[in-house]
């Protein structure tokens, strides 16, 4: 019946819950970003107290073929602590905006992940294996007396219990004055851009003392600044092409073979808006909140409040697909404006093969479209429905007039359940949705 | 909202433009918004995608403390009894000098998430 994301008798099932159930729900907790591996293999999540939670996918056991792996804690760190810039009075949070993996090159595994102001490259990696028979200490550490010492004796490696350690290992600050809302690794695998409100910065990972400005868009007097960058990210196969949103609904698309500082764009992709219907609100639901490429290099996709947009890079003048998300708030955009839901940034993700689009809304509903069928569904991530493997059930939203059994009214919809991050598996069927503290996986049903 | 639209089609008496304003309204419920926002802050201004706001979105986290202001404050109540921290702990906001005890305490989060349970 939901047919999304695969055929026609394609249904996502409950598959896991992650966080506490309490109603009394701690600032610190707040999930704000999730992200996959490129394996799908590892799941990372940031929140507000700037904690990093990692989830790895356990392998498929012949004893239990119904349950398709589950993710379970693989490690967990502070990557972030809160700070006071006492030079201008100013408050950084330890928020984890977000979060990018680097493509594995060993064993070990690396992500980067950012707040407002800083940016960290971890490294994750496995230990199982201890020396043991060191010839001048203990074996609980202890410095042997060097005269009871008769013979030599080579160490070995003792098998241990798996110990996941997490190291920062380049802390990438102080190159940005206002706050970073995007995080890209290039495909070159060597550099990767932060974007703040006004200013773009491309870095080599190996290098944390220099930075190269690439996009600067502050205006020489403040008093005229009209926009902001959004997001922005490097295009998946070419090195040399990255793209950037803003605050008035228009995407620019630069190559960095052109100049070195983009400031003018290559493409420039804006829809044309009728300007008899222009209101007080035309600018804000048309600021662009999360901008993605597609897989294939080929298309990016846009979320603005109201609807989620595909762009062809080919085309510049107009989205080839537009999604609508929840259309009926268009007329409750007095009373989002007033309690700042408006300003409310929602991203959105492409499946593995690019045919689906996912985004999230409000009262733990999130959406999905499918590109080929052009049928969408809304589900709702909610204890309710957190039974192991439990079908999901398409819901509703009726918008006047008379309300159907199963569909809920605009009115009763609970603004403060926001679903803003969500994340697709590159390869698989497999979503996780973050719904304020809590992480629901979900799966497609196994036949 | 379709007495609105009964209201419309059938009122003779409205002229030709209150017509036509009438019938915007009902067209586009993004405008009605508007009228609705505009009755109840009469002051906002036209454009609201302006500096104003971006400026305000650009100076989030700031918190204001000037440390000349903080030591002749604190230089002339030593004298004084010192008045009790107001349990007013939320927004300072440069009306009067913060104290140490004034500004949110900022400690790093040392308990695990709850998501590594």
């Amino acid at each position: 019946m939901a047919g999304v994301g695969g055929g026609n008798d394609f249904q996502w099932c409950f598959s896991q819950v992650k966080g506490a159930i309490d109603e009394d729900v701690a600032e610190a907790d707040i999930i704000s970003t999730v992200e996959f591996n490129y394996s799908g293999e590892l799941l990372a999540t940031g929140d507000k107290g700037g904690r990093v939670v990692i989830f790895q996918r356990e392998q498929e056991s012949k004893n239990r073929p119904h349950s398709r792996g589950e993710y379970n804690v693989y490690s967990t760190f502070q990557s972030h602590e809160p700070e006071f810039d006492y030079l201008k009075s100013l408050e950084i949070e330890e928020k984890i905006n977000k979060i990018r993996w680097l493509p594995q090159q060993n064993a070990a595994h690396f992500l980067l992940s950012t707040n407002d102001k800083t940016i960290k490259l971890w490294k994750i990696s496995e230990r199982d294996k201890r020396a043991e028979g060191y010839n001048l200490k203990d074996e609980d550490g202890r410095l042997r007396d060097p005269f009871r010492i008769t013979s030599l004796r080579v160490p070995v490696l003792m098998p241990m219990d798996l110990m996941v350690e997490a190291s920062p290992r380049r802390i990438f600050a102080n190159a940005h004055t206002y706050h970073i809302n995007s995080i890209s690794v290039n495909s070159d695998h060597e550099t990767y851009l932060s974007a703040d409100d006004l200013r773009i910065n491309l870095w080599h990972l190996e290098i944390t003392d220099r930075s190269f400005n690439i996009v600067d868009i502050k205006p020489a007097n403040m008093e005229e600044l009209t926009e902001v960058i959004t997001a922005a990210e490097c295009h998946p196969h070419q090195c040399n092409v990255f793209v950037y949103s803003s605050s008035k609904g228009t995407i620019r698309l630069c190559d960095m073979r052109a100049a070195a500082l983009c400031d003018r764009h290559t493409k420039f992709f804006e829809e044309p808006e009728d300007p008899s219907s222009r209101s007080f609100f035309s600018e804000i639901i048309s600021s662009i909140s999360d901008v993605k490429f597609s897989h294939s290099g080929r298309y990016m996709m846009t979320r603005d409040y109201l609807s989620v947009k595909v762009w062809d890079l080919n085309m510049e003048n107009r989205p080839v697909e537009t999604y609508q998300v929840h259309e009926y708030l268009r007329s409750k955009l007095c009373s989002l404006y007033e309690n700042d839901c408006i300003f409310d940034k929602f991203e959105c993700c492409w499946n593995g093969s690019d045919g689906a689009i996912m985004t999230g809304s409000y009262n733990n509903f999130f959406r999905m479209f499918d590109r080929n069928t052009r049928k969408d569904v809304t589900l709702e991530a909610s204890r309710e429905s957190s039974k192991p493997r439990a079908v999901l059930k398409p819901r509703k939203v009726c918008t006047g007039g008379k309300r159907k059994k199963d569909e809920i009214s605009v009115d009763s919809l609970d603004f403060n359940k926001k679903i803003l991050h969500t994340a697709w598996h590159p390869k698989e069927n497999v979503i996780a949705v973050a719904a304020t503290n809590n992480l629901y996986i979900f799966q497609d049903k196994i036949n | 909202m379709s007495e609105e639209i009964e209201e419309t089609k059938t009122s003779e008496e409205a002229t030709g433009e209150e017509q036509r304003e009438m019938e915007d309204k009902v067209i586009s419920p993004e405008k009605a918004e508007e009228a609705k926002l505009k009755k109840r802050y009469p002051n906002l201004g036209a454009k609201p995608g302006g500096s104003d706001l971006l400026r305000k979105r650009l100076q989030k986290g700031q918190k204001y403390f000037d440390s000349g202001d903080y030591n002749m404050a604190k230089a002339k109540v030593k004298n004084k009894q010192l008045p009790a921290a107001t349990a007013e702990k939320t927004e300072i906001t440069g009306d009067h000098i913060p104290t140490p005890q004034d500004l949110p305490q900022r400690k790093p989060s040392l308990v695990a998430s709850k998501l590594a349970v």
